[in-house]
């Protein structure tokens, strides 16, 4: 059984240290203004963003015939196509290529579903080793930490604690983090990986049906140098990655960067269709709980995200909290709808790690209603029991109070004295979430309802009812009409 | 036209205040308003939390207690989220959509319904940041939100016009989360006040002395930061300074 992730506590330790969240805040932020700038700059981009959308759901309601014509034309191609129905048949599948071909050395390019299966730790547990070559998820594995943001995986480090991973792996001047002399050190390091690796593993961003081609977006080019120098590239592709004619691509290609770092285009938009001469080219398309979401009703709509990482960069309470704080694959407001699909326990906190500010949907390049699918899930979280005691307890009461107009009057009529009467040490002690850092309102003389008894004589109003400190005390007949 | 007055139960608790200026507002622009005395909550803070059934007494009275009128108008916008997009743990008839869809947060209210844009009795000579809370900014759509690309527009901002002497200082993030987000101030703590602090600290720093906004559950929240932080801003419902208040 997995452990609950924490997401209060763990962003407490984060937000504690003042350079790295400031830098974190600051930096997403800036990749926020920079996609607002570009997408602003394009005059049709909310029709843009209703297409995507409308390409993506057409997609998915008729999956199992794209898939088909994927795996057909592939094939046609010369491309050797696997299916993976979860992580472990994904794992054996890549496992059982390299060990045929006796590999044992993968490079590889960031790919968020290698993350997903676990392939990483799978691989090494049997012998064959496994490089990660986008620079930002190099930096990740050196420090053995999960990427905290789907497109810049490191992004919650700064340059002096990447000088400081990269001194103790791969023998750079500790002292020197100016991010030229970094990216070059690792560049030196990660060439004779190239050269020597038996095999090169890509992701996949857009796979498509009427072709069999993988479309992958990389800004280093080190997809191509994975994909093309070992004589063997794997894609691993998630179901949900298909679209259905090369001309839909035009669409995604327009907002994948833009969304993502506010730039017109990726440095590299490669197309992978046949093995090239005297290599072997196979995809591994994989299922691992897709087929499952499309089925949800409330949360399927999951299935259109193409991995540009705005929701994050919006996200007020991720940029507050960094992405390793979700405990999870996939960070973020994305991740608070994803995650709760793989293991709704273990990540029953996400979807409450957010204020429901709605800014995640906005930005959402193929319009996922993802506030929505947060709102929903925290019902859904609540029916399941998996809510803490306390919440549910008070929640109960606060829900039987909120019914009751009596109650309620006698319970507001004395909470402001009450606050009054208290004396400091009380309400701000640690026990009171809302007293550590925040100051609590005055309490007024009287409220409102009060204050309109008093004022609006000539209006029927309910009578005061006298303070009493035991609800139950009321019989029952009182309930209802009062006036 | 029959109009009822919905004070949401924190503000008749903690800030009668903004309820006093709303329904003296309303007057003042010659509705005649009711109260209906037995009203609570929306249910907006068991919705939030996921607790949808504990929330059917809590939306059904307030369905009970707001069927009949022709507009149902509260100071608050967060709650008139709740209750247009979220109510739906109350018996889902036809007054229950009634109620849904007759029920107006106060800009919106004279901004949309009455159409006013004067208030001449009003005069408030300091410079104000503008708060849109974000369930009022992208479910009421109060305004334009910086994300969408579509022109720009901003109802409260239409209304403040109205009203002698304002000057407005823009924050560099005008439409940024507070951190408030109902039951997410207790449960997630930590980020919640850092969103605060930093929110309150981009409205000072943009050179404002108070901030107005259409929510007073952000603006109780940003008090309690600023106050926490020491920094000199003071905070004010937007129906007190369409009423006339002055400081």
């Amino acid at each position: 059984m997995s452990r609950r992730v924490d997401h209060a506590k763990a962003s407490r330790a984060f937000i504690g240290d003042e350079p790295h969240i400031r830098f974190h805040d600051k930096r997403l932020w800036g990749l926020r203004e920079l996609r607002d700038q570009a997408a602003h700059g394009i005059a049709e981009w909310e029709q843009l963003r209703a297409l995507a959308s409308q390409i993506k759901e057409h997609t998915l309601g008729n999956l199992a015939g794209y898939l088909e014509q994927f795996d057909r034309t592939a094939r046609a191609n010369g491309v050797v196509v696997h299916w993976a129905a979860d992580a472990a048949e994904h794992n054996r599948i890549v496992h059982d290529l390299l060990a045929e071909r006796g590999v044992d050395l993968l490079v590889k390019s960031k790919s968020m579903l290698t993350e997903e299966c676990e392939m990483r730790p799978y691989l090494e547990a049997r012998g064959i080793e496994v490089v990660e070559t986008d620079l930002g998820e190099r930096i990740q594995q050196l420090d053995g930490e999960m990427p905290s943001h789907i497109v810049v995986p490191a992004v919650h480090k700064l340059a002096a604690d990447v000088a400081e991973v990269f001194a103790d792996s791969i023998g750079t001047d500790r002292a020197n983090a100016d991010p030229h002399y970094l990216a070059e050190g690792m560049r030196q390091d990660t060439r004779p990986y190239f050269l020597r690796a038996g095999a090169g593993m890509t992701g996949c961003n857009f796979a498509v049906a009427e072709t069999g081609t993988v479309v992958v977006c990389t800004n280093e080019g080190n997809a191509d140098l994975s994909a093309n120098l070992p004589p063997i590239h794997i894609a691993s592709i998630g179901i949900e990655k298909l679209i259905p004619r090369l001309s839909d691509l035009a669409v995604f290609v327009r907002m994948l960067s833009r969304s993502a770092l506010g730039s017109p285009i990726t440095q590299y938009t490669s197309h992978f269709r046949a093995p090239r001469e005297g290599g072997e080219l196979h995809y591994v398309l994989v299922d691992n709980g897709r087929s499952a979401r499309l089925a949800m009703d409330d949360f399927w709509y999951s299935l259109k995200c193409i991995r540009c990482g705005a929701c994050m960069n919006t996200c007020p309470v991720y940029r507050r909290s960094g992405g390793l704080s979700y405990g999870g694959v996939y960070a973020g407001p994305i991740g608070a709808i994803i995650n709760p699909t793989f293991d709704l326990k273990k990540y029953s906190a996400l979807p409450f790690a957010s204020t429901l500010n709605g800014s995640c949907s906005n930005v959402c390049p193929v319009k996922i209603n993802i506030h929505e699918q947060i709102y929903k899930w925290r019902q859904i979280v609540a029916a399941q029991g998996h809510v803490g005691f306390v919440k549910r307890e008070s929640m109960k009461l606060a829900g039987a109070v909120l019914g009751d107009p009596r109650r309620y009057r006698k319970l507001s009529e004395t909470t402001g004295r009450a606050i009054a009467g208290l004396p400091r040490a009380f309400l701000y002690n640690p026990f009171n979430a809302w007293g550590k850092q925040r100051e609590l309102p005055a309490a007024p003389k009287q409220t409102f309802h009060q204050w309109y008894a008093a004022n609006r004589p000539s209006e029927r109003v309910k009578p005061t009812v006298p303070c009493m400190a035991e609800p139950a005390a009321e019989p029952p007949q009182d309930q209802g009409e009062t006036r | 036209m029959r109009i009822a007055l919905f004070i949401p139960c924190f503000i008749d608790t903690f800030f009668p205040d903004v309820a006093i200026a709303t329904l003296e507002l309303l007057e003042r622009l010659g509705c005649r308003v009711d109260y209906p005395p037995d009203q609570t909550c929306c249910g907006q803070p068991l919705g939030n939390s996921g607790c949808h059934d504990e929330a059917r007494a809590c939306e059904t009275l307030f369905v009970q207690n707001f069927a009949g009128y022709d507009y149902i108008v509260a100071p608050s916008g967060s709650c008139v989220h709740h209750v247009r997009d979220h109510l739906s743990a109350a018996p889902d008839d036809d007054v229950t959509r009634q109620v849904r869809d007759r029920t107006y947060e106060l800009v919106e209210f004279l901004h949309d319904v009455l159409g006013v844009r004067n208030f001449p009795w009003a005069e408030f000579p300091h410079r104000v940041g503008l708060h849109n809370s974000c369930g009022t900014l992208r479910r009421l759509g109060h305004a334009s939100a910086s994300e969408l690309n579509g022109p720009a527009f901003s109802k409260p901002l239409a209304l403040l016009a109205g009203v002698k002497g304002i000057e407005f200082a823009t924050p560099s993030r005008p439409d940024e989360c507070c951190g408030f987000g109902g039951t997410f101030c207790i449960t997630e703590e930590p980020v919640s006040a850092r969103m605060g602090y930093d929110k309150v600290r981009d409205h000072s720093a943009a050179g404002a002395s108070y901030v107005v906004s259409a929510d007073m559950s952000c603006l109780m929240h940003q008090r309690g930061c600023a106050e926490r932080l020491g920094l000199p801003l003071r905070f004010i419902h937007i129906a007190q300074i369409l009423n006339g208040a002055r400081a």
